[in-house]
């Protein structure tokens, strides 16, 4: 099959392609930027989780653990070899999809909502480790500064420096999950996902294939949590808390389970939505109410915001921003006609 | 769906309607400078929030109805982080557009976060009462100020409190330190042992695993089976509560207990049952207690002038006059700032510079004598020690700094393994 069926498609890449690499890091100003870096993260991470549950259907709450496992991981080595930061990204990587595939598991004999549960603990043991064991947090205060990544010469310290550093892996990630479901690997974790008897009987190595979700997975936040502390210079153990799981998993339903552009979707809304909501409750909040009440009301009333959007996007349409987005291209597709 | 999507569109033109429309406010001071203020009224300590938050503004608000500072208006814009990172990071590079030569940070792993960011952009950030102890070191951290008693500090003060209420000695007692099992609860352990050497002590640490709600074994154990002397309580949130309740349920004596900084305000006494069971309860506060100062009586006198009642969060008086505190701190580090570059063009540089000028600024009491410099970025580590006793909270000891000599050798540990 064509990569690209129809010439639009390609020419919709390229326009993509002009649009985040040259326009956007040229015309916005450094804190959109920032913005669009704490997105790449969270695009990174989206797509991780959606491999795992998406398109193997193994439920997982122990994502943030996995990204914490790959953020030691680089920044011990770091620190304590000096290696740089491909060694490390790779290494945090890899130290994550180990640990991800030794807590996978639990897997190979529980489903559903019990995987959710061993997971969770897993989150939670890790969590309890790096808070406890010095070697790996580096002293009580479990946090370890690294220096800035640098390409050569060149110390990457600005944010748009960062906007061009994380984009590069957001492109690979999104090329390698793509690739991926075009696999023999990929195809097997759909049918996992489907039916996971079925696919034993057709000859679907359960055991092989599910802590291979899990381990790539794994890799995907392990390289996010790499990132994140290349990031913000610093790896600290509270920014991998259980809550940052659960963001997660929010972003791949919101914007479609077993989908790349969902992933893509769930994490660009997820981040931005509360940074649209507060801008336009700041901009005529004042119409309304006085000064003080305002500040109390923006933070409360974002989160209410937050939590009915993604109820009304999900009644009209359950299968997520991506499905959303599906069903608007088509209507648009034969437009002005019906069908 | 193609009624959602018209739906959807008038709902978009009506916001950029809106946004359009919106009132832009006149300003005919010299000029605006700006603070930027992370906040969290909905996240994991709201109860700090909702009222440190507003104490702040007050504050601003009262240097502003005062004519601003040197004849320039402060403007605090508050970003809720939700005591999230990312929302943190965001909000901090926000403040950074709109021109914070400052920043006020909220949130042990946001002070972490941010600590890079702030040393390049050259803007000093504070995180009184939590963050990293080592940061205190100045020339270290050039851009970070804990403005406030660190957890070292803290630790250190509780030990010679503890000390003087069991008579001058410590000799063979038993101090049990309960603590948060998370990276701030564990930071003033390294401290307290070593004040254990030195003053002939036993310390037993009993940890209280997140989210802190479950600690009736710990807490018996202090009591019957340890049977310690004086307890050091260091815990946030709803845990301070449960703690006191639970002390209480076991039959040990409160007036033997002290609360660190974030175990000591009127919501977690409240919490525990009300100021009559915590009867004897100590608590330690790096801001003054009670509504009987000059300052408080200025913004109620502002809120009078306008026809408001004066805000319900005054009552709260610990977590509100710390952010008058921080407010406060931060308008005289631009005060100083502006004294010196009378034109108004002030860089971060300029107010860190500022910030390291604070010496005896004590706004009729309620901040401590702090006296802030290029070496020494937490001005002392002065706290007072409080009690609760008759309702009410009421005043042990005047602003004191205990064992500096231990603090700075830690201090100065910390730095040379990190550099």
């Amino acid at each position: 099959m064509a990569l690209y069926r129809l010439p639009i498609a390609r020419w919709t890449v390229a326009a993509l392609g002009i649009l985040f690499f040259l326009v956007i890091p040229f015309t916005l100003h450094e804190y959109f930027l920032s913005v669009a870096n704490l997105v790449w993260i969270a695009v990174i991470g989206a797509l991780g989780l959606n491999i795992l549950v998406g398109y193997t259907g193994q439920v997982s709450i122990g994502h943030g653990a996995f990204m914490s496992v790959g953020a030691y991981t680089a920044a011990n080595l770091a620190n304590r070899l000096g290696s740089p930061w491909p060694v490390n990204l790779l290494a945090g990587g890899l130290m994550a999809a180990l640990i991800g595939a030794i807590v996978g598991i639990p897997s190979l004999r529980i489903k559903g909502l019990y995987l959710a549960i061993a997971t969770l603990a897993g989150q939670l043991i890790i969590e309890w480790t790096i808070n406890h064991v010095t070697f790996i947090s580096g002293g009580v205060q479990a946090s370890i500064e690294v220096a800035r990544p640098r390409l050569g010469p060149v110390v990457l310290n600005t944010q748009r420096d960062m906007y061009y550093f994380l984009l590069v892996f957001v492109v690979l990630a999104i090329i390698g999950t793509m690739n991926l479901m075009r696999t023999r690997v990929g195809r097997a974790f759909i049918a996992i996902r489907d039916q996971d008897i079925a696919a034993e009987i057709i000859g679907i190595n359960i055991f092989r294939y599910k802590l291979l979700a899990f381990a790539i997975s794994s890799f995907y936040a392990g390289v996010t949590g790499v990132l994140y502390t290349y990031f913000l210079g610093i790896a600290n153990y509270e920014q991998f808390q259980i809550g940052v799981s659960i963001d997660y998993l929010a972003m791949i339903i919101i914007g479609g389970l077993g989908s790349v552009l969902g992933s893509i979707f769930g994490a660009v809304f997820v981040t931005l939505l509360p940074i649209v909501i507060r801008y336009a409750m700041e901009a005529f909040g004042g119409v309304f109410f006085n000064q003080q009440t305002v500040l109390n009301l923006i933070p409360n009333l974002r989160l209410m915001l937050f939590g009915a959007l993604i109820i009304f996007f999900l009644i009209v349409e359950p299968e997520g921003l991506n499905r959303l987005w599906r069903n608007i291209r088509n209507y648009f597709r034969v437009w002005p006609f019906a069908y | 769906m193609k009624r959602y999507l018209a739906v959807a569109a008038a709902l978009m033109l009506a916001a950029s309607g809106l946004l359009a429309t919106a009132p832009s406010s006149a300003q005919s001071s010299k000029g605006e400078i700006v603070i930027g203020v992370q906040c969290d009224r909905t996240g994991a300590t709201q109860i700090v929030g909702t009222v440190l938050c507003p104490g702040l503004h007050d504050y601003v608000a009262l240097v502003n109805s005062k004519g601003g500072v040197e004849g320039y208006m402060i403007k605090a814009i508050e970003i809720d982080h939700e005591y999230k990172v990312p929302p943190g990071v965001e909000a901090y590079e926000r403040h950074k557009k709109e021109g914070a030569v400052t920043m006020s940070i909220y949130g042990t792993p946001h002070i972490y976060a941010l600590a890079a960011k702030l040393t390049e952009d050259r803007i000093p950030g504070t995180s009184p009462g939590f963050g990293s102890a080592a940061a205190a070191d100045g020339q270290r951290y050039p851009y970070i100020f804990p403005i406030a008693a660190t957890y070292w500090s803290q630790a250190a003060a509780a030990t010679d409190f503890a000390k003087k209420q069991l008579g001058g000695t410590l000799k063979s007692k038993k101090i049990a330190y309960l603590f948060y099992d998370n990276p701030a609860g564990r930071e003033p352990i390294e401290v307290l042992e070593d004040l254990a050497t030195k003053e002939g002590f036993q310390l037993k640490t009993f940890a209280v695993p997140p989210p802190g709600v479950e600690m009736g074994a710990q807490v018996l154990d202090i009591a019957q089976r340890y049977r310690a002397d004086f307890v050091i309580s260091h815990l946030f949130g709803g845990a301070p509560s449960v703690s006191i309740k639970e002390l209480k349920r076991v039959g040990f004596p409160l007036k033997k207990v002290i609360g660190l900084v974030w175990a000591s305000a009127e919501a977690n006494i409240e919490g525990a049952g009300g100021f009559g069971v915590a009867d004897g309860y100590y608590v330690m506060q790096f801001a003054g207690v009670g509504t009987d100062y000059p300052v408080l009586n200025e913004i109620r006198e502002m809120y009078k002038k306008q026809g408001k009642p004066a805000p319900k969060e005054m009552a709260s008086t610990v977590f509100y006059n710390r952010g008058v505190l921080i407010g406060a701190l931060h308008v005289e580090a631009i005060r100083n700032a502006l004294k010196a570059k009378p034109d108004g063009k002030i860089t971060g540089d300029d107010v860190k510079k500022g910030f390291e000028k604070i010496n005896n600024f004590t706004l009729g009491g309620l901040v401590p004598p702090l006296k802030i410099t290029p070496q020494d970025h937490e001005g002392g580590g002065l706290v007072q020690i409080w009690q609760v006793k008759d309702n009410k909270f009421v005043k042990v000891t005047d602003w004191f700094a205990a064992y500096q000599d231990v603090v700075a050798k830690h201090i100065k540990e910390a730095g040379a393994k990190k550099s």
